[in-house]
C-alpha cells in the first residue's frame, strides 16, 4: 500500500501556460509529452496502491456533460475526486434548453456555484472554445461533436508509450468511422507531434482523401495495411453523427473491417489492440480479439483516470504553492 | 423625403468617382433642388448663398445601393428594424436598400409592401425599395400574387436566403415576370447538399469537424439557373455566390449571351474558411465563407466583369441567437456599417480592386439591376450623393455600430476608409463629428 508520502511530485513545469485544455491540435510536442509525463506518475503511483493525493484540494471542478457518457464522465469525477477536489455534476441530454436557458448560461451558473475548472462535453464542435471565451474559469474539452477529445488522444497515447516506450517510427492505424470521429482528431494530432506513423483506415464514405493533407495515410482496405501495424485504434461507428447511411449494412461493415482471430494472425505478433469504447462487439472487434492478450482496452480506461489528473492539476496546480511540495 | 431641399451645396476639391460617366478625377460638385446640378459648375453658375463642403483628399461618390439588405419588420424587430437599419445603412454610405422578403409574415402580398413602404417614408433616412416573395408564403410551392406586388411598388422577386428550389416553380416565375420586367433574385444552392451544414467543405473544415457545405451544392444549382434562364429569357439575378465553379459557369454563359447578373458578398470577399477555425458564431454565414482559391476566383470575377454587384449581405442576428452553439446559431453577418470599409481595406488597399470598379459593383450595377433611378452623378439625377475619406483608420467596436445587431465579426479589427457625409435627394442625412 502506497501512501501519500512516497509520491513525489514532478516540479510544475514553469514552462505550461494553458489555462484550458481544448484539444491536442494546438499542444507542441512539449506539452504533450510533459501531460504524459505526469501520468504516468500518476498511473504507478495508484497501481502501487496509492491513496488520494491532497493536490487539488479546496478545488471544485464541474463535469458539464450535453451528451450521454458513462466513462469520460465518471474518470473524470474520479480524477478530480483522487486530487483531493469536490465536483459538481450537471449532465443534460440533448439541449440545456429545455428551460428556455442558453447552454452559455447554464455553464456560467454552474461556474458561480465556484467552479475552478469546468468539463465540458458537447455534440458541437467548438463548444470548448465558446465557453473559454465566455468564463472565467479553466475548460477542459471532454469532447466537442467530431472534433477533439483531448484525454482520450492521451490516454491512448500513454498506453502505446507503456508498451513501446516510444512512439517513434511505430505505425498506427485508426479504423473505423473517421469522418465523425474526435478520437480520431486528437489520436492524429498527438500521434504525428510524437513521431508515430499514422494511417486513417475506413469506407470511403467515411474516410476521404482529403485526409491525407494532415500528414496521414488513408487506406481503404484494412486486410492491406494490417500487416505493417504495430497498433490498431478501433473506433466506433458513430451512427448517431452521421445524416445519411455511410455504408449499406452492418454486416457488411463488419467483414470489412471487424478485427476478428482470421486477422489477428495476419497481424504483428506484438500488435496492441486499443478502442476508444464504447465496443460494439461483432461490429468493429470480435469478443475473442477484445478480451484477447493484445488488447490493451481496460488499460487505456485506468490510463484515463491518470491523464484527467495530470490534465486537472497542470491546469489548476499552478493557483496553489504545492508546486514541489513533496508528501 | 419628397420634399425639395433649399439648401444648395457644392463639394469642392473632392476626387469625384462616377463610374456611370466614367468619371475619376478631381472636381467640384454642386447639388441644387435635390438633384447633381453640374459637376465643375463656372463661378457665375454658383448661387451666392450656397454651403460649400472642402473634400480635399476625400472621395465623391455615388450613393451605394444595397440588393436584398435584411430590415426586421415585420416579425423580427429583435434582429432589426426600419430605423435602425437604414440608419445604419446611412453611416455606411448607403443610399438606397432594396428590403429582403424573409420578414414574418413575409412580403407576399400588397399590403405587406405597403408596410415596408410607410415605415421606411417614416424613419425618413435612405431609400427603401420592397422585394416581393416569388412563392406564397416564400415555401416555394406555388407562385405568390406578383403582379399585385409589382403594382404595389415591389421592384424584384426573391424568396432569398431561401433558394428557389423547386425547379418547376423557378421555370414558371421566370417566364410570369416576363410580363413585369423585374428581376429574379436567386440564391443557388442544392439544400439536400448542405442540410445541417455550418461551414464550407474543406481543409479546415475536416480539422474543425463543423458539419460541411460542400461548393458544389452551389454550382449544381447555379448551373441548373442559368440552363433555365437561357430557355426562358427574362431577368435572373444570382444575389450571391461563393465559388469559383460558379464564377465560372457564369463566365461561359454570359459570353453566350445569357442576360445574367451576378451579386458577391463582401463577407465572403473578406474572410476564407480559416476564420471558423476560431469557432465565432459570426463566422457563420450562407453561403459560407469559402478558401481562398475560391476568393480569387470570385476577385477575378468582379474584375472581368463575370460579377457585377458587391451587396453588403447584411443578415442583422440578436445577439442571443448567435451566442449559441456553431450548430444551433443563425446564419448571418452584420454588414451595412463596415461594407464599404472593408472594401476599402480588403480589395481596394491591397490593389485588387480599383476605386472606379468598386463604386460600379456598390453603386451602378446594384441600381441597374433593380432598375431604380441611382447610382450616379450624372447632372440632373438625385442627389444622393456620399464622402468618403479614404485614408481614416478606424477600430470596429460592434456596440457603437448604428445596426441593431451586433454580430461584426470584426470587432477590435481596424479598417481603412469611412463615410464623412451623405445625401440623400439633396438632403445632408448624414456627417460624422
Amino acid at each position: 500500500m502506497s501512501h501519500a508520502s512516497d509520491f513525489v511530485l514532478p516540479k510544475y513545469p514553469a514552462s505550461w501556460q494553458h489555462r484550458h485544455l481544448l484539444g491536442l491540435e494546438n499542444l507542441s510536442a512539449g506539452e504533450i509529452t510533459t501531460l504524459l509525463d505526469i501520468a504516468e506518475g500518476f498511473s504507478n503511483y495508484f497501481r502501487g496502491g496509492g491513496s488520494k493525493l491532497p493536490l487539488l484540494t479546496g478545488f471544485t471542478v464541474a463535469n458539464l456533460f450535453f451528451e450521454n457518457s458513462t466513462r469520460t464522465r465518471n474518470s473524470f469525477s474520479l480524477a478530480a475526486k483522487r486530487l483531493g477536489a469536490d465536483t459538481i455534476e450537471f449532465s443534460s441530454s440533448g439541449s440545456s434548453v429545455a428551460k428556455g436557458e442558453t447552454f452559455i448560461d447554464t455553464a456560467k451558473t454552474i461556474e458561480s456555484m465556484g467552479a475552478d475548472a469546468v468539463v465540458v462535453r458537447h455534440a458541437t464542435p467548438g463548444t470548448a472554445q465558446l465557453l473559454a471565451r465566455h468564463l472565467d474559469c479553466s475548460v477542459l474539452n471532454a469532447g466537442d461533436g467530431p472534433h477533439e477529445h483531448p484525454t482520450q488522444g492521451l490516454l491512448d497515447i500513454l498506453t502505446i508509450r507503456q508498451h513501446r516506450g516510444s512512439l517513434k517510427g511505430l505505425t498506427v492505424a485508426l479504423v473505423g468511422d473517421i469522418a465523425h470521429s474526435r478520437t480520431a482528431r486528437s489520436n492524429i494530432w498527438g500521434l504525428k507531434k510524437l513521431g508515430a506513423h499514422v494511417i486513417v483506415c475506413g469506407p470511403a464514405t467515411l474516410v476521404s482523401k482529403q485526409w491525407e493533407s494532415l500528414g496521414v495515410e488513408v487506406a481503404y482496405h484494412l486486410d492491406d495495411i494490417l500487416p505493417r501495424c504495430d497498433v490498431l485504434n478501433l473506433l466506433r461507428i458513430q451512427f448517431e453523427r452521421q445524416a445519411t447511411r455511410p455504408f449499406p449494412s452492418v454486416r457488411e461493415y463488419a467483414l470489412l473491417y471487424a478485427m476478428n482471430s482470421q486477422r489477428m494472425r495476419r497481424s504483428k505478433p506484438d500488435i496492441l489492440i486499443m478502442a476508444p469504447g464504447p465496443i460494439n462487439r461483432g461490429v468493429e472487434i470480435t469478443p475473442e480479439v477484445a478480451d484477447g492478450p493484445h488488447s490493451v482496452i481496460l488499460q487505456q480506461v485506468s490510463n484515463g483516470i491518470a491523464v484527467r489528473m495530470a490534465a486537472l492539476w497542470l491546469l489548476l496546480g499552478q493557483c496553489t504553492d504545492s508546486a514541489s511540495t513533496q508528501f | 423625403m419628397n420634399r425639395v431641399p433649399d439648401t444648395t451645396w457644392l463639394i469642392e476639391n473632392g476626387r469625384i468617382v462616377d463610374p456611370a460617366q466614367s468619371l475619376d478625377r478631381k472636381g467640384r460638385l454642386l447639388i441644387r433642388d435635390g438633384l447633381v446640378a453640374a459637376i465643375d459648375p463656372s463661378d457665375g453658375d454658383l448661387p451666392n448663398n450656397c454651403h460649400r463642403v472642402d473634400a480635399d483628399g476625400w472621395i465623391v461618390a455615388p450613393g451605394l445601393v444595397d440588393l436584398a439588405t435584411e430590415l426586421g419588420e415585420p416579425g423580427h424587430e429583435e434582429d432589426e428594424t426600419i430605423e435602425t437599419g437604414t440608419q445604419a445603412a446611412l453611416a455606411g454610405g448607403y443610399t438606397s436598400l432594396a428590403c429582403s422578403a424573409n420578414t414574418d409574415p413575409p412580403i407576399d402580398t400588397a399590403a405587406a409592401v405597403e408596410f415596408v413602404r410607410q415605415k421606411a417614408a417614416r424613419a425618413d433616412r435612405c431609400r427603401v425599395y420592397v422585394i416581393g416573395c416569388v412563392s406564397k408564403g416564400r415555401e416555394g410551392e406555388e407562385l405568390a400574387e406578383i403582379g399585385s406586388l409589382v403594382e404595389a411598388g415591389a421592384i424584384a422577386l426573391s424568396d432569398s436566403p431561401r433558394p428557389l428550389n423547386n425547379t418547376a416553380l423557378l421555370r414558371r416565375a421566370l417566364e410570369y415576370c416576363l410580363m413585369f420586367d423585374k428581376p429574379i433574385l436567386d440564391r443557388p444552392e442544392v439544400p439536400s447538399l448542405t442540410r445541417g451544414g455550418v461551414m464550407h467543405e474543406g481543409l479546415t473544415q475536416l480539422s474543425v469537424a463543423l458539419a460541411p457545405m460542400p461548393a458544389e451544392a452551389e454550382d449544381l444549382a447555379t448551373s441548373r439557373d442559368l440552363r433555365l434562364l437561357e430557355t426562358t429569357g427574362g431577368r435572373l439575378h444570382l444575389s450571391c455566390i461563393s465559388t469559383r465553379g460558379s464564377t465560372e459557369l457564369v463566365h461561359r454563359s454570359k459570353n453566350r449571351g445569357t442576360q445574367v447578373t451576378v451579386g458577391v458578398r463582401i463577407g465572403n470577399l473578406c474572410f476564407d474558411d480559416e476564420r471558423l477555425r476560431s469557432f465565432d458564431s459570426n463566422y457563420k454565414v450562407n453561403p459560407p465563407l469559402r478558401s481562398q482559391d475560391h476568393i480569387d476566383a470570385l476577385i477575378e470575377g468582379l474584375n472581368d466583369q463575370t460579377i457585377d454587384v458587391i451587396t453588403a449581405g447584411h443578415q442583422p442576428r440578436a445577439l442571443e441567437k448567435k451566442m449559441q452553439e456553431l450548430d444551433a446559431a443563425p446564419f448571418g453577418m452584420s454588414t451595412l456599417d463596415t461594407a464599404l470599409s472593408q472594401v476599402i481595406t480588403y480589395l481596394i488597399e491591397p490593389n485588387k480592386l480599383s476605386w472606379s470598379r468598386a463604386i460600379e459593383c456598390l453603386s451602378y450595377m446594384p441600381a441597374k439591376v433593380l432598375g431604380i433611378p441611382a447610382g450616379t452623378l450624372t447632372p440632373g439625377s438625385a442627389a444622393d450623393v456620399i464622402i468618403i475619406d479614404p485614408r481614416a483608420k478606424w477600430t470596429v467596436e460592434p456596440s457603437e455600430l448604428h445596426s441593431c445587431s451586433h454580430n461584426s465579426p470584426l470587432k477590435g479589427e481596424v479598417l481603412s476608409g469611412r463615410v464623412q457625409m451623405v445625401w440623400v435627394g439633396g438632403h445632408r442625412k448624414f456627417w460624422r463629428q
